[in-house]
């Protein structure tokens, strides 16, 4: 499913976000733009430490302490989030968007029961208001047999600790999904669970959002996964989207050198060998090279990649890359 | 890839009904197990790369660190180089462990972070008198070029690299004392893409220059299509498929590796292709402390019939080279 840019729910514009440690400032986030469209499944693609995962937890305002941001706006439905009153912005987290994080292990609280834990969801939530106990059990038990867990009634009973990990990733899922939400991001579900445990995690996942009508936002550092899960893509690299295309297009007619490298690498079924991968690594956020952040793993740098970033600019059909040598400014 | 599978002959390893149970308690009177590996026979040629696939739980570590001698065998033989060392790794002699060596697969807990790369690669070539006391220094800069780092790395400590980096130091240390065998347990599954092609082409280059023998252990069946002369898949501590890699990817036989198969994200249309159609990834790995009678996949096979929930199936020859443990082909 494409979105015309103007019927964006989520829009980030040029956001910035820096830690501050005892080093100095860890300038991790470099002038992002992203959107999501009512609908759309869009996908979040990049290596360790490129800033995915600071990007969408400043967009639910759940930054550690030592994180600033000192420039940028996050519109959900036209008001900026980051300026928003708790009031309001509690409303976005228990109504309008919700997340599924890395490890459901650190995300279940170990000592309650899952059904303790749904039903606080539900509770604090809009469809749960004025509900019986009744009501909100029933809504939790209609949740856990939508992930494809059979006895959910002793699920709701047992604790963490009793089900596997492939279990607990699918009742992180099942919480994400009892109440009504407009806007699902998924941190890279289950990137400790098993190929085949994965595989259905995806699926569930890919259905259920369909079949609500969510949008969904899927962080992975697997461009397969982000080719079998979503419209449109986002590859992003030390804080920076460098290039932006629907998923059928970005796969037949890949720009930006990094997304070339990062596809190069992925080894393929086919066979034909390892490629070369990319040289050197990401760079030390607090002091960033100065232009293009690739341009010093660069095969194509030149003289004005050193000096001067590279913003994001259409290609055509909605393709947008952030690179000189592709835009044709060199 | 080194050599075709079938005209390598010598055998290096040997491994022979082995059987490593660890023991967990009691139930209702009778000891309880957990059969991380139940009777795994395989053979590794020399000059080969061996790859080992299988999901968590499968037995592929419990394997690998019994033929290292970090677990007594519970039942069964291993034959490296035409000894038996079947013991542990206290009564093995100094020119085996030399010649056996194993990387793995989280450097971060693997390297002392309290000492630097000189101590770290210092210890084996002390062990094994490799270098005399003024060759120390010189020998391990060579060392640190093999796995292409610069000299000065020799005073940084692990904590200061990069994943990638000190999986380098990882390779470094375990090919210090020059073995014949080493043993990868999932060296790249912690790094991203284009950090593991590195790392890849390195040991593969290694592989060549030294003349090694690899045991490789991953679930990363891509990987193993483009690198491992042989594949043997895991499931639930015994061996189910193994055959020469291009057979293994075109004629798929048993269940489970169809399965795996079908659960890999790609990035392109070709890879598509190859995947097995009309197979779906269900169920969970039963636990190890309770195995299903009969095959043990049954619980999730497409195809199972009635005598694969009362008869464990014997490993055929269904093709030259090729082997299955499945009734289908029995």
């Amino acid at each position: 499913m494409i979105v015309n840019k103007n019927d964006s729910i989520l829009n980030i514009k040029d956001l910035h976000v820096h830690y501050r440690t005892y080093d100095g400032f860890a300038k991790v986030l470099d002038g992002v733009n992203l959107w999501v469209g009512k609908g759309e499944k869009v996908g979040l693609v990049g290596e360790a430490g490129c800033g995915k995962t600071t990007t969408m937890r400043t967009v639910l305002r759940i930054l550690p302490e030592n994180a600033v941001v000192p420039k940028g706006e996050i519109f959900y439905h036209g008001e900026d989030i980051l300026k928003m009153k708790p009031q309001k912005l509690n409303k976005v987290r228990t109504q309008g968007i919700s997340m599924i994080f890395q490890e459901p292990a650190a995300a279940l609280n170990p000592v309650f029961t899952i059904g303790t834990q749904m039903f606080d969801v539900i509770r604090y939530s809009d469809s749960g208001k004025g509900r019986s106990k009744e009501e909100i059990k029933e809504l939790a038990v209609k949740a856990i047999g939508e992930v494809y867990i059979p006895d959910p009634e002793r699920i709701l009973n047992s604790y963490p600790g009793q089900l596997s990990g492939g279990m607990k990733q699918r009742i992180c899922i099942a919480m994400a999904i009892v109440t009504e939400r407009e806007l699902l991001i998924a941190d890279e579900p289950g990137t400790s669970l098993d190929v085949t445990i994965l595989d259905q995690v995806h699926r569930l996942l890919r259905g259920l959002v369909e079949k609500k009508g969510m949008s969904l936002i899927m962080i992975t550092h697997s461009l397969g996964v982000a080719r079998e899960m979503t419209d449109r893509i986002y590859v992003m690299y030390a804080g920076n989207i460098v290039e932006t295309a629907e998923t059928k297009e970005l796969f037949k007619n890949p720009l930006h050198p990094y997304t070339l490298g990062l596809l190069e690498s992925v080894p393929r079924l086919t066979g034909g060998g390892v490629a070369e991968g990319i040289y050197g690594r990401i760079p030390d956020y607090f002091s960033p090279p100065k232009g293009c952040r690739f341009h010093p793993r660069c095969r194509l740098s030149e003289e004005k990649c050193r000096e001067e970033k590279p913003l994001l600019k259409d290609v055509g059909d909605g393709h947008q890359v952030a690179c000189f040598k592709v835009q044709g400014v060199i | 890839m080194s050599g075709d599978a079938l005209t390598l002959t010598e055998t290096i390893l040997e491994v022979q009904n082995l059987k490593t149970y660890f023991s967990v308690g009691k139930a209702e009177g009778k000891p309880l197990f957990v059969k991380a590996v139940d009777g795994v026979s395989l053979k590794v040629k020399r000059g080969e790369i061996m790859g080992l696939v299988g999901e968590s739980g499968s037995g592929k570590s419990t394997l690998a660190y019994t033929v290292m001698g970090m677990y007594p065998p519970t039942e069964g033989k291993i034959i490296f180089q035409g000894q038996d060392i079947s013991m542990p790794s206290a009564k093995r002699s100094l020119s085996i462990k030399k010649d056996l060596q194993i990387v793995f697969q989280d450097p971060g807990s693997s390297l002392n972070s309290r000492q630097n790369v000189r101590q770290i690669l210092e210890l084996p070539l002390r062990v094994h008198k490799i270098a005399s006391k003024n060759g120390l220094e010189e020998k391990i800069v060579q060392l640190l070029k093999m796995v292409e780092l610069p000299p000065n790395y020799m005073h940084k400590s692990p904590a200061s690299m990069g994943g990638g980096e000190r999986q380098m130091i990882s390779i470094a240390r375990a090919l210090a004392t020059d073995p014949q065998f080493v043993i990868l347990d999932e060296p790249t599954s912690a790094l991203d893409v284009s950090i593991q092609a590195k790392i890849i082409n390195m040991l593969l280059k290694l592989q060549e220059e030294k003349g090694l023998t690899y045991l490789f252990i991953t679930h990363d069946l891509s990987l193993m299509r483009n690198i491992a002369t042989r594949v043997a898949i895991m499931y639930l501590g015994k061996i189910c498929e193994t055959a020469p890699t291009e057979d293994f990817f075109q004629a798929p036989l048993h269940p489970y590796t169809r399965m795996l198969l079908s659960s890999i994200p790609v990035v392109s249309e070709e890879e598509e292709e190859l995947k097995p159609k009309k197979v779906v990834s269900t169920g969970e790995i039963p636990s190890p402390v309770n195995v299903p009678p009969g095959c043990s996949f049954h619980l999730r096979c497409p195809e199972k019939r009635e005598v694969c929930m009362e008869v464990d199936p014997e490993m055929v020859e269904a093709e030259p080279g090729h082997f299955v443990r499945c009734h289908l082909y029995g």
